[in-house]
């Protein structure tokens, strides 16, 4: 990387200064470009192999991986339905996330530091362990099942099930989406609003065409904080639904690890058009809501 | 990373009934977030052998688990895992952090993408092409020089390094925002050098942002599951993937037990990184 001095400075200054900048820079970008850039560049090699008998990679290069993507169902619905469920997390996270996030801001300061506290904490906590936590919630002879009998409705099957996920990625993201949301309320002029009803604006109307265009940047980052990884996992999926419900993460997991044989090229492929498709999704999304902002 | 100061303005036309609403909103919210976590605490001391529901008080499960040689070597090594690879990780990306925030130079611009990137990807594309590149690059070393080399507990720690790089580095630069040059200025002008300044001006002042760095990256090392799953070798025992493996065969009190451990070490870790954050605004 060519290091260019943007101040004009004496030649052996600009030396030492680009030396020590190549000291802080490079052992860093190193360890990136080798261990994160050399791995991805190295999938893209190995979703044009072929997959032998026996699992092993053969090294002669063709578009099979590809041409299966496209042509099994089995493929296609598992994309369907990652992404179907990655909306519908983001969109619950932010149904719930925004009035809380809301609440939050409007609460006296002390009370506030409480309230951020009790979000950064299941934050913070590990993923796996939440999600253990619904396991224990909805087994057959759990807490909520004995409730159902007391009730009178009786035991239900409540995991595994595609509900079960749809709880568990909700419970695991939703502090991703009150965060930034958060931080954009916090920043957010409500005298703006008074502003607004001084002008004779509805409740709703304000909400709409005042508060949620301003904090927009939270609600953007929140939901892609929420959507990528729930698009990505297989965790959830794996322990509340069963084999019933397969994504992405778990078809991946699969192929990589487990399946017998393993399949490493369709992997790779499955992952690179993973890829494209989310950052499409990402990139429309990003342009759709600075839009609004206009 | 969050601003915890007041908004501008307390709201005051909001009607009553409006923000009842929001508080009951709030209320069962937080309710949804807790409910499960407090159960999972409360059933680890229960004596029911399922472990969902109360039957009585006991400490069983906790003895178990200490006498458990899986569970505690696989905790330790994922200790072993996490400290290695904060350590690493702190350093590059704290030096990344200063090199990004005091200079300008051609490529900042890709770097700082580069930067984001592992921190957007999908973690489980992350993981896979780890696996495939430690794979692939051991087939050609095997192939060159014959030394078989297989995925173990350092290939994890690789692995976490990379990811956490991108994580510290964010939070020092944020440390690195508010920083008066002028000190180091000074210093430089009554005499110090490089290495003075820097051990003795600049460390100091940006400690808090490294620190808070650091456990970041410590958590999301310890927490880890996708990648270590990916890149750890059939010999070696991870925690995270121990507990995986379990919670996959059956529900039991000893999970909830070590579950609970790993809730505590969690909120332990909150309260630290929340400690050295006030101390960081505070100057």
């Amino acid at each position: 990387m060519a290091m260019v001095p943007s101040i004009e400075a004496p030649p052996d200054q600009t030396q030492r200064r680009n030396r020590s900048l190549l000291g802080l820079l490079a052992p860093g970008v190193l360890w990136l470009l080798v261990f994160f850039v050399l791995p991805l560049l190295i999938v893209i090699v190995y979703s044009f192999a072929t997959n032998g008998p026996t699992g092993k990679v053969i090294w002669s290069f063709n578009l099979d991986s590809y041409r299966l993507l496209l042509t099994k169902d089995l493929y296609y619905n598992a994309y369907i339905r990652s992404f179907v469920m990655g909306v519908e997390t983001t969109l619950i996270c932010a149904l719930i996330g925004y009035p809380l996030a809301l609440h939050m801001v409007m609460a006296p300061p002390a009370r506030r530091t409480v309230l951020l506290f009790l979000i950064l904490i299941p934050f913070w906590t590990n993923f796996l362990v939440r999600t253990y936590a619904w396991m224990l919630l909805l087994s057959n002879n759990g807490i909520i099942n004995s409730v159902l009998v007391a009730v009178g409705i009786g035991k239900q099957m409540l995991f595994p099930s595609e509900g079960a996920v749809l709880v568990g990625l909700v419970y695991g993201s939703l502090p991703f989406m009150v965060l930034p949301l958060y931080a954009s309320l916090s920043r957010f002029d409500f005298t703006l609003m008074e502003a607004g009803s001084d002008l004779g604006a509805s409740i709703v109307q304000r909400f709409l065409r005042i508060m949620l265009p301003l904090t927009a940047p939270g609600l953007v980052a929140g939901s892609v904080l929420v959507f990528i990884p729930t698009v990505g996992q297989f965790v959830v999926s794996d322990l509340l639904g069963g084999a019933k419900v397969d994504m992405l993460g778990n078809l991946l997991q699969r192929l990589f690890t487990r399946s017998n044989p393993p399949n490493w090229p369709l992997g790779s492929a499955l992952a690179l058009v993973f890829m494209a498709l989310l950052t499409i999704v990402v990139v429309l999304y990003f342009r759709s809501t600075t839009e609004e902002d206009r | 990373m969050i601003d915890t100061t007041r908004p501008l303005q307390p709201p005051t036309k909001q009607p009553l009934w409006g923000r009842r609403l929001l508080t009951m909103h709030a209320w069962s919210t937080y309710v949804f977030l807790y409910a499960p976590i407090v159960l999972l605490v409360v059933f680890s001391f229960t004596k029911d052998t399922f472990g969902v529901r109360w039957t009585g008080f006991t400490l069983d499960w906790y003895i178990k688990l200490f006498n458990d040689q899986r569970m505690m070597t696989a905790t330790f090594n994922t200790l072993w895992v996490a400290t290695i690879s904060t350590i690493l990780s702190t350093i590059l990306g704290t030096l990344l952090a200063l090199g990004m925030e005091r200079y300008r130079f051609r490529g900042r611009d890709g770097l700082d993408a580069l930067l984001y990137m592992p921190i957007v990807i999908p973690e489980i594309v992350m993981a896979l092409a780890l696996l495939a590149f430690f794979s692939f690059s051991f087939g050609i070393i095997q192939a060159l020089t014959g030394v078989t080399l297989r995925m173990n507990i350092w290939t994890v720690i690789v692995s976490h390094v990379a990811f956490c790089i991108s994580f510290v580095t964010v939070v020092v630069r944020a440390s690195l925002k508010g920083f008066d040059v002028r000190l180091e200025e000074a210093a430089a002008d009554l005499g110090a050098d490089t290495r003075t300044i820097f051990w003795r001006i600049t460390l100091p002042l940006i400690l808090p942002g490294v620190i808070g760095g650091a456990l970041l990256a410590f958590t999301l090392s310890l927490d880890d599951f996708i990648i270590s799953f990916f890149t750890v070798g059939p010999g070696t025992n991870l925690l995270p993937i121990e507990v995986y493996g379990r919670v996959k065969r059956a529900i039991t009190p000893s999970i909830n037990a070590i579950s609970t451990i790993m809730l505590a070490v969690s909120m332990l870790l909150v309260f630290l990184s929340q400690f050295m954050q006030r101390r960081a605004d505070e100057r």
